[in-house]
Parts: structure tokens; C-alpha cells; sequence
């Protein structure tokens, strides 16, 4: 007997690689390319240092929502949690420089990682236990994050004390043999990440929760404890960012990571991440990153599109992917 | 061989078939899944297409109703040519099919799924309620179907879905019906009045074409039968002359001996699994039994006997409670599936697409799933330890495929179920239940399925084998609980495992005196 498929689904005729897995590097490469023809400047080292320096944040704050999204969830509290990890942090970190000195910004650091860990905690907490939606729950602790860090600065703005400001400053603008070290950061990020969600039984369990629960539940994997733990990742990411965000601003406000969602899950979900789930692309997340970044920067150097635009062409890029993604897989 | 009946023998009313189809051919890429077929279907006959998994059907099937077109040969309908370009077109020429899985939206209620698409509107575009529901309440009771038109789809039974779905795919003038698998869902029981809708159908001189797998239903419908065997027609039959066991000869293109392994003669003492007063609120009430080591133990029963749900409570997926569990004399208590699957416990579930498999996945993911911890050492996933264990298990289980890198959604039904097996096998359970291990597979998987299980018991493992396939069950347990409403309403053995008495227990409150280890409640 032959095993010849009765009737082949469509997605396999021919293509073995599919255009999420190579569409966002062939975009990255298309868009370095016009850019280039625009503005010679654009590939100047020190605009793409610039312009993948400020992907940065998005990136990792991504790389964590790549998790989150590929287990079936989606987490729209991240702008807000980074804006409160922010103030959380540079509160600490004031309240600790009278008594430890610089001491106070690794120690700022911890207190602003287990923030994350904490929230990303109760998020997945809420979600798996209280069993609703991830869009809802995020939904709602993304007003709470965002009222606490308004109500922390009193609607104004936390500048991290004067004397932290010179110590902290290299975390954003220093570089190491002329690599910028926010690039360095998420560049460690993602290869962790990507380790754990292609090497380990971890990452594994994400991907299958994400594909199918039932299955997963009946492979004897406990789909809350995965789901919770992605959230968790998300919100070390959202930290992580955070402690690279502090020095660049040197500041909390109320609009800190305002949006921020928006440009994580559109990078997500350029970088061949699925939706729905089931299918998680660490590499591409990044490269989403930095296309979003890429278009902003060519946008304020060329003068065909007013700069004011560049959320709306952000927001038609998150459309075609995922037009993309759909035509790819019939 | 062929015999097809010559078209002067039937067509004293008749001049022509009323589909007819000449030498189809699909080919999907490269790859030719058809080729030259051709086929005819007159007015008031039952037509089986039978082959195995891979041999066409499907692919047929969707040919002549539109929802592929041929890459040769064409389509004649009352002798003139006709091209479909999409399923609407098939309908417009009156060919319903009635799909082999259940598509209706369980949200919805039977009239708004039996309308779907082709809604009655009044004025203004308004719906017309009134005007479809008691269209839809017509047809169904054409059909003998006695749900609401007002029920959800989800709150009704599997049966009353199929019957719904046939009322849909007979909306309107129909002059061939297709049924693709049509029982495959059914329990034995509900396949009667099925069996009877189809007879009604022909007898208005509707032109059946029938699919299948279950030999002994073409042998009790069909009146021609035509067989394909690897995209090919191998013949067009009379029913007449036709036995099961030829038919199977055909499909497999050898003689075909017997389905079951031969019984193993053993002496079975020794318990593997004993359950003592289980209870799943809803579902099981008060079941108590044993499973022998080596036993091959068989659960029969309807759709919603319970026998599921009592292994889904077993697992710690349902709230349920046992007095005593115990897995080799050892008590247990399962509190989830890992929990269950390192004391040696495997459950097979009976939805390998819904429950088993991640569809999308490639096959080393799917294998490895539910036993992580065999390809992950200290540093992480060991990716080629992972590749030789799918070597492994596509040789040992007989996995057919073309390449490693297809994904597990692309196998055959037989193939899924062969991986499926492999993957709780991965765990070396020392006791496995196995939930209808054959639903909608070929005579050849299943076959080959029936024969590992068997080498599993002989292997020294244990195990339950769920099924509403009578005969499976038959031919291949040593023993056979039934269950019926939750509860186990007989044991059978030896000469007793009839079909007969299967289907009397699996329907009937019997307080019979073969039931020493049943406990009769009722």
C-alpha cells in the first residue's frame, strides 16, 4: 500500500519552508535596501547602531511576548508593566542611594526583576486559575500597571537621583568593541530564548499547549503551569527592557511604554510568530523589532511621509503579516 | 474482471446513468493520486466505492462533487459533460454530499446551520425565521429525525448531528447522494435508521454512492460495488456475489486470511489494574473491575456508556472518585496524565486529531511529546536522539511515509494511530487503554493494529481495548466488560462474546446470570 495522502493538505505542495519563517529577514533586507537608495545615510554604522540600539527594548520585551503568544496567550500589559518596573525601580533605587551608594543599581536592577517576575506572575496566575481570557485579564492589569506608575509620580515624572545618573548612563550608551550595549543585551536574550524554546522540553510544551491544549493536557502536560511560566518570562523580558530603558530617559513618567504593546505583539507576529499559537519564532521577533524600528528611523529621513504616520505604517505592516501568514498557509 | 452490468440489464426505465464518471484523473504537484477511473451511477442504486486509506476515495469523492476539479477526464450528468468549479455547481446539478466528519456550527441551532449560506429572507433581507424552521422541522422529519429545529447544534447527540447533516446536504432537489463514511461515527445501534434513510433515498430512485470501510455494510447496501486500490479502479462488482472477505482481497490486492491474530492460549491470573467502585459524577456509576496481567480486556457499549469518561477520570481530567485503585496490587492515585504515566499507566485517547496528535507538528515533536524526558538530558532536547527514536518507531510500528518532515496531519488515519500508538508506547506503560483504536482507519492498519496489540499483551503488558466495533472487540479480547449508562451491564467470555449478546447488554438493563463480574445494578 501506498501512502499517498487521499487528499494532500494545500500548505505542502512544494514549499518546504514557508514565508514565515524567511518572510521577515527577505522584509528586513527590502526595507535596508530602499532605505539605502532614499538615504545613503541610512546604512551609516552609526544610524544602524542608532536604529537597532532603539529596537532594542521592543525586542526583548518581544522575545517574551514570542513565548507568551506561541502557548496561546497574549499579554497586552507589557507597555504599562515596563512603565511601572520603571518607576518601581528608580524609586528604589533613590530611596537606596543615601544608604548603599552605586551599590543601589544592581540592587534597583533585582528589585526590578523580581517586579516583572512578580507581575508576569500574576497575570498567568490570573489567566490560568481564574481561567479568563489572557486578552481580558492583560486588558485589565494593563489599566492597573498603568494607574499605579500615574499615581506613583503623582502625574509627573521620577528622574532617577542625580548621583545615579552617571553610573547608570553606560547600561544604555556605553558599547562594547563598539557594540552598543542594549544590542549586546538582547542579542543575550534572545539566544537564551531561543535555546529555551527550541531546546527544551520547555519550549517544546509552549508550542504544544499553544497548538492544541487537549493534547497537550492528555501528553501529560500541565498546560497551567507552561502558560503561567510564560507569562513569567514575559514579565523578566519586560524588566529586563526596563533596566535598559531607565539610564536613556532617566526618568518615569505616565506615558512611559505607552503603546508599547502595539509594536510587541506587531513584531511578534512579523517575525512568523502564529497568533493563535502552536508556532514560536525567537529570531523573527527580533528582526520584527528592528524592522519596526527601521521603518520609524527611514520615515523621519526621508521626507516623503510625515513622521506623524509612522504608527498607521506600523499598523498596516502588522495587517500584511498577518496577510502573509494566512495566504502562506493555505 | 469487471462486471459491471451492462447498462441494458437496469435501464428499462433509464437511459443513462445519471452521473457518470470517464477516466478521472487528479494529480496533486507531482503527485498522482488518481488515475483513470471511470465510473457510472444509475437512478435507484446503491454504489459502494471501498478501497483503503490512500487508494482515492476521498479524492473521488471530492471530484464529483465539486470541491476538486480532475486533472483529466471529465464529468457527464444524464449523458451530457458538465464541469464543476465549485461545490455550489455540484449541488445546482443535484449531488448532495454528506461529509464524513460532522461540520456544523454547535453554536448555532439545526435550522441556522441546515440554512447556513442559504438563508430564507423576507422583506427587506430580514430573516425569515418562521419560514426556515419549519422547512428545516420538514426535512428532518423526511429523514426521521425528531430534533428541534430550535436545538443547538451542541446540546444534541453525535447521531442527531449526522442526521442534521444529512438534512443539510439534502436540501433542496438531489439526484446522487454521496456518503462519505457515514457511520464512521455511529454506534451500532444508530446505524439502522441511517440504514433506513439510505433505503428510502433509493427507493425514490435517488442514486446512492456509498463510502466506506465497514465491508459488512456494503455487503448488507450496496448493490454494485466498485473497488480502488492505489488510485486505481480495480472493478465494478455485483454486489451479489460479493463476501467481505473478497471485497478486503481486493482492496489489499491479496488474499486476506484473517483480520485478528490468532487467540493466545494463557493462563491469566495475576492483576494488573484493579478499579473498585469508580464514580464519575454524570457519566459512570459504581464500577468496579479487574484487569488481568497479559489480559486483552474489551469495553464495549454505546457512545455515552461511559467508557471514556471513566478513564478520563481515572487520568485526573474529570472529577470523579474511587474507593481503591490499584496498579499491580500497589495503590494508586492518579491526580493528572504525567502522574498517571510514570506509575506505568497509558491512555490512548479515541481523538487522535483532537486529543492525540498536534496535527501541525512535525512527527519527532508528536512521538516524544508525552516522554520529554527520553530526549532531554541535562543540557536540552537531544534533536538527533529524537530523530532515531522516530527511526525506531517507524520501523517497529510500520509507519508509512515519504519523508521524516511531513507533518503529523498529513498522515493517513492508520498512520496517525500508528504514531499515536508509538507515542504512548514511548513511556513503556505496563498497562494501556486503548480508546477505539481502529475509528476510520483501513483494513490493512487495523489489521496491524489488532497484531500489536497483541504483541503487547504478549510482552507481558496489559490491556483495555474501548470500542463500538463489536466484532474488533471480538476477535480480539480474551473478555468483554459492557457498559451501559455507567454502568457495567455484563461480562462476557469464551463463546459468550457474541454479537448478540454484546449489543443485548450494551442496550438492555439484562439481569443476567452471565454477569458474575458486572455488577447488575439495575
Amino acid at each position: 500500500m501506498t501512502d499517498v495522502p487521499a487528499a494532500p493538505p494545500r500548505a505542502l505542495q512544494g514549499w518546504s519552508i514557508g514565508w514565515g519563517d524567511v518572510g521577515p529577514f527577505l522584509a528586513l533586507g527590502a526595507l535596508v535596501l530602499i532605505g539605502f537608495l532614499i538615504n545613503p545615510d541610512f546604512l551609516s554604522a552609526n544610524n544602524v547602531a542608532n536604529v537597532v540600539t532603539r529596537s532594542a527594548f521592543i525586542a526583548i520585551i518581544a522575545i517574551g511576548a514570542t513565548f507568551v503568544i506561541s502557548s496561546g496567550g497574549l499579554d497586552l500589559s507589557v507597555g504599562s508593566m515596563a512603565a511601572f518596573i520603571t518607576g518601581v525601580m528608580i524609586l528604589f533605587m533613590n530611596w537606596a542611594v543615601p544608604s548603599f551608594g552605586t551599590a543601589a543599581i544592581p540592587l534597583g536592577m533585582a528589585v526590578a526583576l523580581v517586579t516583572g517576575i512578580a507581575c508576569g506572575l500574576l497575570n498567568g496566575t490570573i489567566v490560568t486559575m481564574g481561567r479568563i481570557e489572557p486578552f481580558i485579564v492583560t486588558l485589565g492589569t494593563m489599566g492597573i500597571f498603568r494607574a499605579l506608575i500615574t499615581y506613583m509620580t503623582d502625574g509627573g515624572t521620577v528622574a532617577i537621583d542625580r548621583s545615579l545618573r552617571e553610573a547608570y548612563r553606560p547600561v544604555y550608551f556605553g558599547n562594547v568593541l563598539g557594540v552598543p550595549i542594549p544590542i549586546l543585551v538582547s542579542l543575550a536574550v534572545a539566544l537564551v530564548a531561543a535555546y529555551v524554546l527550541y531546546r527544551t522540553r520547555f519550549g517544546r510544551r509552549c508550542i504544544a499547549v499553544g497548538a492544541n491544549e487537549d493534547v497537550a493536557r492528555y501528553s501529560g502536560i500541565s498546560v497551567t503551569r507552561v502558560r503561567t511560566m510564560a507569562f513569567v518570562i514575559q514579565g523578566a523580558c519586560v524588566a529586563i527592557a526596563a533596566i535598559c530603558y531607565v539610564p536613556r530617559l532617566g526618568a518615569a513618567t505616565p506615558t512611559t511604554g505607552l503603546l508599547w504593546e502595539l509594536q510587541v505583539i506587531t513584531a511578534v507576529v512579523i517575525g512568523g510568530t502564529a497568533l493563535r499559537g502552536g508556532r514560536g519564532r525567537i529570531w523573527g521577533t527580533v528582526i520584527g523589532a528592528v524592522i519596526l524600528e527601521f521603518i520609524a528611523n527611514l520615515m523621519v529621513l526621508s521626507d516623503f511621509v510625515s513622521e506623524y504616520l509612522v504608527a498607521a505604517v506600523q499598523g498596516v505592516i502588522i495587517i500584511i503579516a498577518m496577510l502573509i501568514q494566512r495566504m502562506s498557509k493555505r | 474482471m469487471t462486471v459491471a452490468l451492462a447498462p441494458s440489464q437496469r435501464t428499462d426505465a433509464v437511459a443513462a446513468p445519471v452521473l457518470r464518471a470517464e477516466r478521472l484523473a487528479k494529480a496533486f504537484g507531482g503527485v498522482t493520486v488518481l488515475s483513470d477511473v471511470s465510473l457510472d451511477i444509475w437512478p435507484g442504486e446503491i454504489h459502494a466505492v471501498i478501497g483503503e486509506n490512500g487508494a482515492g476515495k476521498s479524492t473521488l469523492m471530492r471530484l464529483l462533487s465539486g470541491y476538486l476539479h480532475p486533472t483529466e477526464g471529465g464529468l457527464l450528468i444524464d449523458g451530457a459533460p458538465i464541469a464543476f468549479h465549485a461545490p455550489k455547481d455540484a449541488e445546482a446539478a443535484g449531488i448532495a454530499l454528506v461529509h464524513q466528519e460532522i461540520l456544523l456550527a454547535e453554536a448555532l441551532t439545526v435550522t441556522e446551520n441546515i440554512f447556513i449560506g442559504r438563508e430564507i429572507t423576507g422583506r427587506f433581507g430580514s430573516l425569515d425565521e418562521r419560514a426556515m424552521r419549519e422547512a428545516a422541522a420538514a426535512e428532518l422529519a423526511e429523514i426521521g429525525c425528531k430534533v428541534s429545529p430550535r436545538a443547538r447544534v451542541g446540546d444534541i447527540s453525535l447521531a442527531n448531528r449526522q442526521l442534521v447533516q444529512i438534512a443539510k446536504a439534502l436540501h433542496g432537489t438531489h439526484r446522487v447522494v454521496i456518503f462519505d463514511e457515514p457511520t464512521a461515527v455511529l454506534t451500532h445501534d444508530e446505524v439502522d435508521p441511517l440504514f433506513d434513510i439510505i433505503l428510502e433515498l433509493k427507493q425514490r430512485g435517488v442514486a446512492i454512492l456509498y463510502i466506506s470501510h465497514r465491508l459488512d455494510e456494503v455487503e448488507r447496501l450496496a448493490d454494485r460495488v466498485t473497488v480502488l486500490r492505489d488510485g486505481r479502479k480495480v472493478g465494478t462488482y455485483d454486489a451479489a456475489g460479493l463476501t467481505p472477505q473478497r471485497m478486503a482481497s481486493l482492496m489489499v490486492g491479496r488474499e486476506f486470511s484473517s483480520l485478528y491474530p490468532p487467540r493466545l492460549e494463557r493462563d491469566l491470573a495475576e492483576p494488573a489494574l484493579e478499579i473498585e467502585h469508580a464514580s464519575v459524577p454524570g457519566f459512570v456509576h459504581d464500577v468496579s473491575f479487574t484487569l488481568k496481567k497479559g489480559e486483552i480486556l474489551g469495553l464495549a457499549g454505546m457512545i455515552g456508556a461511559g467508557r471514556t469518561e471513566l478513564f478520563e477520570g481515572l487520568l485526573g481530567l474529570r472529577p470523579a472518585s474511587f474507593a481503591a485503585v490499584r496498579l499491580h496490587g500497589r495503590p494508586v492515585h492518579f491526580g493528572s496524565p504525567a502522574q498517571a504515566m510514570a506509575a506505568g499507566f497509558g491512555y490512548l485517547t479515541e481523538d487522535r486529531k483532537g486529543k492525540g496528535l498536534l496535527l501541525g507538528e512535525r512527527l519527532a515533536p508528536n512521538l516524544t511529546l508525552a516522554a520529554l524526558v527520553r530526549v532531554h538530558p541535562v543540557t536540552g532536547l537531544d534533536l538527533g536522539r529524537e530523530a532515531q527514536l522516530l527511526g525506531e518507531a517507524v520501523e517497529t510500528y510500520d509507519i508509512r511515509l515519504h519523508s521524516r518532515d511531513v507533518r503529523a496531519g498529513q498522515l493517513s488515519g492508520g498512520n496517525q494511530q500508528k504514531l499515536l500508538l508509538a507515542k504512548v508506547m514511548l513511556n513503556d506503560p505496563s498497562v494501556i487503554v486503548i480508546d477505539e483504536p481502529t475509528r476510520g482507519i483501513d483494513i490493512a492498519n487495523k489489521s496491524q493494529i489488532y497484531a500489536f496489540i497483541q504483541s503487547l499483551v504478549r510482552e507481558g503488558r496489559s490491556c483495555i481495548v474501548i470500542s463500538s466495533e463489536m466484532q474488533e472487540l471480538i476477535g480480539l479480547c480474551d473478555r468483554i466488560l459492557v457498559m451501559r449508562s455507567g454502568r457495567i451491564n455484563g461480562e462476557l467470555s469464551g463463546d459468550a462474546m457474541t454479537e448478540s449478546n454484546v449489543a443485548l447488554h450494551a442496550t438492555s438493563s439484562v439481569a443476567s446470570k452471565e454477569t458474575p463480574g458486572g455488577n447488575a445494578h439495575d
